[in-house]
């Protein structure tokens, strides 16, 4: 537990989530900002330290008229900001600044002002995976999946059932882009992207943006906003080639971002209301669920399969319906931290009764980098 | 449209000349024995700096993989293989199956395999693999 403890008093998404024509990438990033200022009761010049990803935190920091003396620019993927927030509690602990802004926008449909990720030709990755035809997320972060169904006994209809879990959390999430429900037969009938991957177990690909605002906990009762209380956090990386992951069958950085976060926080897995694993594909929560140890390897499938991730279930999980199903525009992890934060101020839309610890779980990159943060909005000494 | 090809660098360019040869080349290190890839002038496993070049047998098995079936304007228009291999000397690396089905039954974890090498250009032929005909 940290000595004295840093709280989220703002949090927010864009004005509008899916197509978003009328924004750029940057200017997400600022929709998001200003909406987590306002609900924070903010103004610019009360933030001293800036985070974000995809965008040069100077040119960010300009653009909304900032001037910090903290920022933190680290680019790791999908789970950049659960860093960010990482980061940005051991700095507003050590003083360098005490307000801090983190920030994500994407015009990952609409493609206005994106950041390029194209990678470096000179990359190892460049070199020894990208000649082979490897086209995006959906042919690199899913090769490890089959070496883990067979190690684990997994199916098809084991990575279907995650996104029928899902869809029946998204249908409870008015801002969710895929609201029907989905059976299994219908998933394992769709086309197929990347075999076994089938187009619902993919995640979407839409614009929108999100930010949080952390300050010391001390501070925090004097917002309008209940503050949500991080209690532990973690990161970690591995390698930035699929090939090069050590085992298929485990992600290095979910064991030991989440084993660093559980220890900071000093709970135990039976203590946790409500989850958040980082679902840009369907075998990720089947990873997260056993690495961050909710469950034992290969016990994943069937925690799910008897729904104990479902609504009304012991341990809801990914309850805005994830990045399969509420929205995913490239960096899907603020999202997941936005779900956590309303799960814990209790105004979520599928709200878990009386959630007291949520877990948020991010991947980056092709199994590169991971960042856990553990939520709770109970006060702490 | 041609495949995108690798741009050798100085650390890796005897994997490159070996593949233009038919030789697989990895590296090992003298000092603790680990053979290693992708290629760097030092072991990843203890930093020791005394490392050598050798040839590996091209055996390996099949570790995972997907098949694309958005396949990218520079490798074709049907369905293929994107696979890691576990090398015979231990290593792993990206390929593609080739000289078989692409499916699911033509494919599957742990079968033995070759390498096979590819000649895409006067400097570059891509290392692929194709399942070990049994004698």
């Amino acid at each position: 537990m940290r000595s004295k403890g840093v709280a989220v008093v703002g949090a927010a998404e864009t004005t509008k989530l899916g197509l978003i024509p009328e924004l750029s990438a940057i200017g997400l990033h600022a929709d998001a900002a200003l909406n987590a200022l306002a609900d924070a009761g903010l103004r610019p010049s009360d933030i001293d330290g800036l985070a974000t990803a995809g965008e040069y935190p100077p040119a960010l920091a300009a653009y909304l008229g900032l001037a910090p003396k903290w920022i933190d620019g680290t680019t790791v993927g999908g789970c950049s900001f659960m860093l960010h927030v990482h980061h940005a509690a051991a700095a507003i602990e050590a003083g360098y600044c005490s307000t801090v802004l983190i920030t994500h926008g994407e015009s990952g449909r609409s493609g206005i002002g994106r950041a390029s990720h194209a990678a470096s030709t000179s990359s190892l990755a460049a070199e020894f995976e990208y000649p082979y035809g490897v086209a995006g997320a959906t042919s690199n972060l899913t090769i490890p999946a089959l070496r883990y169904m067979k190690s684990r006994g997994a199916t098809e209809e084991d990575l279907a059932r995650v996104v029928v879990v899902q869809r029946e959390w998204a249908a409870m999430n008015p801002r969710a882009s895929l609201k029907t429900p989905i059976t299994v037969d219908e998933v394992l009938n769709a086309e197929i992207i990347a075999w076994p991957f089938r187009k619902p177990m993919c995640c979407l690909r839409t614009d929108g943006g999100g930010a949080l605002i952390l300050t010391a906990a001390t501070r925090a009762k004097d917002f309008p906003r209940k503050p949500v209380h991080i209690l532990g956090s973690g990161e970690a990386v591995e390698s930035p080639m699929v090939s090069m992951m050590r085992d298929f069958t485990t992600f290095r950085g979910f064991r030991t971002a989440a084993a660093d976060a559980f220890a900071q926080a000093r709970i135990g897995h039976a203590e946790v209301d409500h989850l958040m694993i980082y679902d840009a594909f369907a075998h990720l929560p089947l990873y997260g669920l056993e690495d961050a140890g909710f469950c034992k390897p290969g016990e994943a499938k069937d925690f799910i399969r008897e729904r104990n991730t479902a609504p009304g279930g012991k341990l809801p999980m990914n309850t805005n319906g994830g990045g399969l199903c509420y929205m995913h525009s490239g960096m899907y992890g603020m999202y997941a931290l936005q779900e956590s934060v309303r799960q814990m101020r209790g105004i979520a839309p599928a709200q878990v009764p009386d959630a007291r610890i949520s877990v948020c779980i991010g991947v980056g990159g092709m199994f590169a980098a991971a960042g856990v943060v553990i939520f709770t909005n109970e006060a702490r000494q | 449209m041609p495949r995108t090809l690798p741009k050798p660098t100085p650390e890796t360019r005897h994997f490159w000349e070996g593949c233009k040869l038919g030789e697989l080349r990895l590296q090992r290190c003298r000092s603790c024995g680990e053979a290693y890839f992708p290629p760097r002038p030092f072991c990843p496993e203890c930093a020791g700096r005394d490392v050598e070049v050798f040839t590996a047998s091209g055996k390996a098995t099949l570790y995972s993989y997907v098949i694309n079936h958005r396949p990218r304007a520079d490798i074709g228009t049907e369905p293929h293989s994107i696979a890691v291999v576990t090398l015979a000397e231990g290593p792993r690396m990206m390929t593609n199956i080739i000289n078989c089905p692409q499916t699911p039954q033509a494919l599957q974890l742990d079968m033995p395999l070759q390498v096979v090498f590819g000649n895409e250009s006067a400097e570059i032929s891509l290392p692929y693999f194709e399942p070990t005909v049994q004698p």
